[in-house]
């Protein structure tokens, strides 16, 4: 047994309500970690995790407490220390890499006085030597121009660029523990996978110990040596990445493992009557953003002649990373942009540019689902003002005969009829995303158009959201327009998949075809998925021709 | 919460948090509306009645708040007078307020070249001084409550215009507009239904500060002799026609002052410390 770099003795974190009322969140928590060794915290949201990494820091969210318990790092409790105490310790000896690197960087300040100022702060060494230390740093975590890229602005370099220079700016100061809070989360498949392997192999050099925050198992898979899984502020299970993998006890971490293989899609027949036309033909479609040009084009074009096919009770996926047009593309099919060219043929008819040029029974046979339950539902109503309006506007209900559809409609997306009072915020982001849902469904569309309506969602909710929509649909006859960055969930629920790449659409493939894409950037992405067996990242060979193709790394 | 629960037990049963100082600036601000509504019933001598030999004779058994420079009470004066500092700058901040949101959420909604006409106008009226204007209005078409409220009205149309456009314009971006825009909902449904809820609590408190701003203005322009006209007086009137009496450290003049700062005051502190609603998922 190693010596233990980080001990967690019984930590409790209380978190005080609006009223007064004090809630634990994290229950006596108690937890190891060795030198050199990376244990993942990983757990649905609101299950307590990054509440403990940041304990790491002595750090509790406004409005929460540490309450007891004992965080020793290098030998010293954390909890007991005072602010200044903490002060010095934060940065020098534990530092923290955030979620999302593009909020934590200051827009307006240069790249490498961001980067060196933990060292500064400590007065670690000289500006001179740390510019020094930078560059290596950059240089070992694999970043373009390691000498130059310092002197541009956060928003000069790429997504997955700035969470790397995040990594060096926690690394700089040789702390000896890492708080990584879902470093990855906010990337593409294919550029996590850059991102992943610098960690790993600067982790791997410098034997850094540290904190993976994820719920992302697949990726803790490849970078963590044991694994906790929390639920409701307390320890489920606790193992070494194989052991979980491979024997795992508790039910919840069975689910989380379930989610990775969704239950495969049984593909609709295809209707093979040669007059039937598809329910939608979108029909060399582009659209752009921007004033008009000289050449009669806007400004920026992100969906550039763009054309596919849903035939009645399939599904479409569009696939792609951040920035290919496939929002876009998903706005204009919508009507809330108008596209530049191109046409949209729905149920025969020609569809108008924009809603406002299509009749009511058209909008209606036509929703659209948005990723963010949050912005999506309008906070000052309850779920029933949002479930009534549809209603009231497009069928004319009576207000008896509203009310008995809401109820359906709750049954329908499992949602319990008790809720029907509540405001979103009182709402999971599950429950939020079935009421938004159920929205659309009030209308009685023919199809729906999701957009990456689960990326903000769990992985054990996500698929719960998937099976239901794919229950909904045997049980409607709906069509699904499936948008989204993550392969698996498109392969789960799609008939057809349509592969997008800088606003044109470069493949279109089937599930079934999926293990052997013709073109290379499908290749590129089927590839990036990261998988279960720990030994993937590290197997892991991509064309670095193709890399260099279609990642802006 | 760092801050100590400083809940009263009354608001905590319905589920809000009312700070003390709130619930003491609103008791004033009652005080104030109860006043204006039933000054005529309150006053113990007629306000045009010269009730004492002397002026700005000291407060006594008889005369409350002393006399004023005609001899008159100024108890009464101050009673009555509050119906026209509450009731004139009321009604001009309530159609300020309702004209500038209205407008500000069309204008956001709209966009484009409606929104671009609207600002620019609002903006071009809201460059002229508003004491400035009010004098040249009260000049050109001379003194009355009808001309008061209008041009009170006016001057503070632009502030809660752009107050509101702001904003509606953060709200107008959210998804849920847009779920309504496609299901082809009206301007007026968006307006009323997706926009103003989301915005009525920030716009409430504008509506008080402005309010308060309206109370400054008018008190101002009686001060200078501009507002309300004689044998009526509201508040600024009242420290106006006794300014003579300030030698003479009179109650006369400086019971009206202290009546203008204590509405002022007391609405800006209201504003301030409204209830909140207490949101806790988990109580039982």
């Amino acid at each position: 047994m190693r010596e233990s770099l980080v001990q967690i003795r019984d930590l409790k974190v209380e978190a005080t309500t609006d009223s007064g009322r004090k809630v634990e969140i994290i229950r006596g928590v108690s937890l190891d970690i060795a030198v050199g060794e990376i244990v993942a915290l990983i757990g649905e949201s609101g299950s307590g995790k990054t509440t403990i990494a940041m304990t790491l820091l002595g750090y509790a969210r406004s409005g929460c407490t540490i309450s007891g318990g004992a965080v020793w790092v290098d030998g010293a409790d954390i909890v007991a220390m005072s602010e200044t105490e903490k002060a010095a310790v934060r940065g020098a000896k534990i530092a923290y890499v955030p979620q999302s690197a593009a909020a934590a960087f200051n827009p307006a300040i240069r790249i490498m006085d961001q980067v060196i100022e933990v060292v500064r702060i400590h007065q670690l060494m000289p500006p001179a030597e740390a510019r020094a230390k930078a560059v290596a740093l950059f240089r070992a975590l694999s970043l373009p121009d390691p000498e130059t890229i310092g002197d541009r602005y956060p928003h000069q370099v790429s997504g997955g660029q700035l969470q790397r220079l995040a990594a060096a700016m926690a690394l700089i100061g040789d702390p000896k523990v890492l708080i990584f809070d879902e470093p990855t989360t906010a990337l593409d498949v294919t550029t996590q996978v850059e991102v992943l392997r610098a960690f790993k192999a600067v982790i791997g050099a410098q034997r850094i110990a540290g904190i993976y925050v994820s719920h992302d198992l697949a990726v803790v898979a490849q970078i963590a040596d044991r694994i906790v899984v929390l639920k409701g502020g307390e320890v489920q299970e606790e193992g070494t990445t194989a052991d979980i993998l491979n024997h795992a006890q508790h039910p919840y971490t069975r689910q989380l493992l379930a989610a990775f293989a969704p239950s495969p899609h049984v593909v609709a027949p295809v209707m093979e009557t040669p007059g039937l036309k598809p329910m939608l033909e979108v029909h060399e479609l582009t659209v752009g953003y921007g004033p008009l040009q000289q050449d009669g084009r806007p400004l920026i074009v992100a969906v550039q002649s763009v054309s596919l096919k849903v035939a009645q009770g399939r599904n479409l996926g569009i696939i792609g990373e951040s920035g290919c047009g496939k929002s876009t593309l998903a706005r204009a099919i919508a009507g809330i942009l108008s596209p530049h060219a191109g046409g949209i043929v729905f149920n025969g008819h020609e569809l108008g540019r924009n809603a406002r040029k299509r009749t009511r029974d058209q909008l209606r046979e036509l929703q659209i689902v948005f990723q963010h339950a949050d912005t999506a539902l309008n906070p000052a109503k309850s779920v029933e003002d949002i479930l009534d309006r549809p209603l009231a506007f497009y069928h004319g209900m009576s207000r008896k005969a509203r009310s008995t559809r809401i109820d359906q409609l709750l049954d329908m997306v499992r949602l319990p009829r008790a809720l029907r009072q509540r405001r979103p915020a009182e709402l999971s982001g599950g429950q939020k995303q079935r009421v938004n849902f159920a929205r659309a469904l009030a209308a009685d569309p023919k199809l729906i158009v999701c957009d990456e309506i689960t990326s903000a969602l769990d992985a054990v909710v996500a698929t719960a959201v998937i099976d239901l929509l794919k229950e909904l649909q045997r049980e409607l006859g709906l069509s699904y327009i499936f948008i989204s960055h993550d392969l698996s969930v498109v392969e789960a629920i799609c008939d057809e998949i349509v592969v997008m790449y800088g606003g044109r659409k470069v493949e279109e493939i089937t599930p079934a075809t999926l293990a052997a894409p013709q073109h290379p950037y499908t290749q590129l992405l089927v590839s990036s998925v990261p998988k279960l067996d720990p030994t993937w990242l590290d197997t892991l060979r991509q064309d670095p021709e193709q890399v260099r193709a279609y990642c802006q790394r | 919460m760092t801050k100590p629960a400083s809940s009263t037990a009354f608001g905590a049963r319905f589920g809000y948090r009312i700070s003390p100082v709130g619930l003491t600036a609103a008791a004033v601000v009652l005080f104030w509306g109860a006043v204006a509504l039933f000054a005529p019933r309150l006053v113990p001598y007629s306000v045009g009645e010269i009730v004492d030999a002397d002026y700005f004779g000291p407060i006594s058994r008889e005369l409350w708040l002393g006399s004023d420079y005609l001899g008159r009470d100024v108890f009464s004066r101050i009673l009555m007078g509050a119906r026209y500092t509450v009731g004139i700058s009321l009604a001009a901040v309530a159609i300020a307020c309702i004209c500038g949101v209205t407008l500000g959420m069309i204008a956001a909604i709209t966009g484009g070249l409606p929104d671009t006409i609207l600002s620019r106008f609002l903006d071009a009226m809201s460059s002229i001084p508003s004491k400035l204007f009010s004098l040249v209005v009260v000049a050109a078409v001379g003194s009355s409550i009808p001309v008061l409220i209008i041009t009170l009205s006016v001057i503070y149309i632009p502030g809660a215009y752009r107050f509101a456009r702001a904003l509606a314009v953060n709200i107008n971006t959210m998804d849920f507009v847009m779920v309504a825009r496609v299901r082809g909902e009206s301007l007026g449904y968006l307006i009323r239904a997706e926009i103003l809820p989301n915005i009525v609590g920030p716009v409430l408190a504008d509506l008080g500060l402005r309010f308060v701003f309206i109370v400054l203005l008018l008190s101002g322009l009686s001060f200078l002799g501009l507002g309300v006209q004689p044998p009526y007086a509201d508040w600024g009137a009242l420290v106006h026609e006794n300014i003579g009496g300030l030698a003479f450290g009179a109650p006369a003049v400086i019971f009206p002052s202290l009546a203008i700062a204590s509405l002022t005051i007391s609405v800006n502190l209201l504003i301030d410390n409204l209830p909140t609603k207490i949101r806790d998922r988990g109580a039982a």
